[in-house]
């Protein structure tokens, strides 16, 4: 019986390394070809097939050497993503406080037009979005990417969710020791929601610096641009556009897996934090 | 304490905080969703040049009967219905799989697999456009090769295309969803499985009758996510064809065409008829789903 149980580890865990090994291939394969040229790339597509004997760090160098935009962009994205998650976790911790700890008219209704929000794909409305980025002249400016999604469905639910685990009695005992309903807001409850804050700050950070479609519509300077709009625009194989466009595409990716390793379990609850309830 | 005014009193009252609360959330909604959705509608009925807008009817609708946009239709339909065939029960089973009390280091493969969510669409459609080259160097020309197969031209047959997005959705999404049934099965009671031991009860039928029927929330959520991600795919095609313009309109999406008619051919018009489509077809799913999970249902 026992010997069946062992044969059963190592049958699973090979399986499991075996896809591990899968999963992570295409990563080791931009991180390798990244210490090649990329006009050898352009020719010989990517592969594993490396000379080690020239294998070198040009298209870092290249990279680092500030005669391309690409730290442009990620300054661009970094911006973005820090003002964005900042202004999105406090609007929607504040108005998913508001639905969790009050009994108002018309709460309902509004409710459901949060759900009506999760419900639509924002791709459904992009061109009356742009044509108002327009008229409100916030085209070409990081605004116009932000100001659409500073509100934020996703997290007002799950603040809402989060919050209905603190009893009501505690806002009473704060309303009579003389604490505003802000304050008990900004004092009391904001302190509470740290952990809720991390996990949907990695969320909503994920989406903003991951975001392509809408900060393609918006920007239209080279300089303006996001990481992701930026990095795209390197595939076209001219010049040294591939020694840039495989360098810096692991470097957008080397900060993140940093974070990972450091703050897994928070972003395991950020990333899959609307299936918990769903 | 301070005085305050009549109109600070007014704000700071117990009866008017909770409006000020969710005012944010109104105003988002009204300025950025609930007028945008009138007008793209309204704009589907007219057409749209330089300042003006006036009404033509249905013209817009017919226009879309035309065959790039039935295939850009039934492309976003059969990824969003390949993705949610394999997407959940791959997963699902990689889940279980890992959840085995047999498995030894549950914690690492679970991270490792996470990864590829970490990066971009954008980084992955690159490396993936790279990967599946047409030259015969390119790294699945290369296993190809081993298998004694002639080099592909992937991106360029209609078949082989489709590999290409798969594998990229695949590569991407396993992780995450293997994570929310990771979730799914920790709530399961394991007195359930114990006492299905005792009654002598297969591992499949555990399975079958235990686990499957316990996970219906999680596959209800992953089912969700997956047609409403499918049907809006649109940056997954733009990076594996370096641009909207696929060879033949064969990873032509619906966000895809409503992208190139609206934005890049400027028809403001024609481009919200598409809008609206797409809008009819999400409810209409919307409506579907929660009819099967008995929203509807009475005295519930």
């Amino acid at each position: 019986m026992k010997k069946k149980k062992n044969t059963q580890t190592i049958l699973l865990v090979i399986f499991f390394s075996v896809l591990a090994l899968i999963t992570l291939l295409p990563l080791l394969l931009l991180f390798v070809s990244s210490f090649r040229p990329g006009a050898e790339l352009i020719r010989y597509g990517l592969n594993f097939n490396i000379d080690f004997a020239n294998a070198n760090i040009d298209t870092y160098r290249l990279l680092f050497s500030g005669q391309n935009n690409y730290f442009i962009w990620y300054k661009n994205s970094l911006v973005i993503t820090v003002v964005q998650v900042f202004l999105a976790l406090l609007l929607s911790a504040f108005v998913g406080y508001g639905f969790a700890m009050y009994d108002f008219k018309f709460k309902n209704l509004i409710f459901a037009g949060v759900l009506i929000v999760m419900m639509i794909p924002t791709e459904v409305i992009i061109l009356p979005l742009y044509q108002l980025i327009i008229k409100l002249g916030i085209m070409d400016n990081m605004w116009g990417i932000m100001l659409p999604y500073l509100v934020i469905p996703m997290l007002i639910f799950f603040f809402r969710q989060y919050l209905s685990g603190i009893p009501r009695d505690f806002l009473d005992a704060a309303r009579v020791d003389g604490c505003s309903e802000y304050g008990i807001f900004a004092r009391i409850m904001v302190p509470l929601m740290k952990p809720s804050f991390a996990a949907m700050g990695i969320y909503q950070g994920m989406q903003s610096w991951n975001n392509f479609l809408w900060p393609m519509i918006v920007i239209r300077s080279q300089e303006k641009i996001t990481l992701p709009v930026g990095l795209q625009s390197l595939l076209s194989p001219y010049g040294n556009n591939y020694d840039i466009l495989i360098a810096g595409s692991c470097f957008a990716i080397v900060p993140i897996l940093i974070l990972f390793i450091c703050f897994q379990s928070y972003f395991i609850e950020g990333m899959t934090a609307g299936g918990v309830k769903g | 304490m301070k005085k305050k005014g009549v109109f600070s009193r007014f704000l700071y009252s117990q009866k008017v905080a909770p409006y000020v609360f969710v005012l944010p959330f109104v105003l988002t909604f009204l300025i950025f969703f609930a007028y945008p959705v009138i007008s793209t509608i309204y704009m589907s009925f007219c057409k749209v040049s330089g300042g003006e807008t006036v009404f033509i009817g249905l013209k817009n609708y017919k226009t879309l009967t035309n065959p790039v946009f039935i295939k850009a239709l039934k492309n976003s339909m059969f990824y969003m219905v390949v993705t949610c065939a394999i997407m959940i029960p791959i997963p699902m089973i990689l889940a279980t799989m890992l959840n085995s009390r047999h498995m030894k280091g549950k914690g690492f493969y679970r991270s490792v697999m996470f990864i590829p969510a970490l990066t971009s669409v954008v980084v992955a459609g690159i490396v993936f456009r790279l990967m599946f080259g047409e030259v015969s160097g390119s790294f699945m020309n290369q296993i190809l090769g081993l298998f004694g197969h002639d080099p592909l031209v992937w991106l360029r047959r209609p078949f082989t295309v489709w590999i290409v997005l798969f594998a990229l959705c695949i590569w991407r999404w396993t992780g995450v969803n293997m994570m929310y049934y990771l979730s799914g099965l920790q709530q399961i009671p394991k007195d359930l499985y114990e006492s299905a031991d005792i009654d002598g009860a297969g591992r499949f039928q555990q399975f079958r009758y235990i686990t499957l029927p316990l996970l219906k929330p999680t596959t209800i959520y992953v089912l969700t996510i997956s047609i409403f991600g499918g049907l809006a795919m649109f940056t997954e095609s733009y990076l594996i064809f370096n641009g909207n313009n696929s060879p033949n309109n064969v990873g032509t999406t619906i966000v895809g065409y409503l992208y190139r008619v609206g934005l890049q051919q400027n028809n403001i018009g024609i481009g919200s008829a598409i809008g609206v489509v797409l809008l009819i077809i999400v409810l209409l799913l919307n409506v579907i789903q929660l009819a099967l999970n008995g929203t509807f249902k009475k005295g519930e």
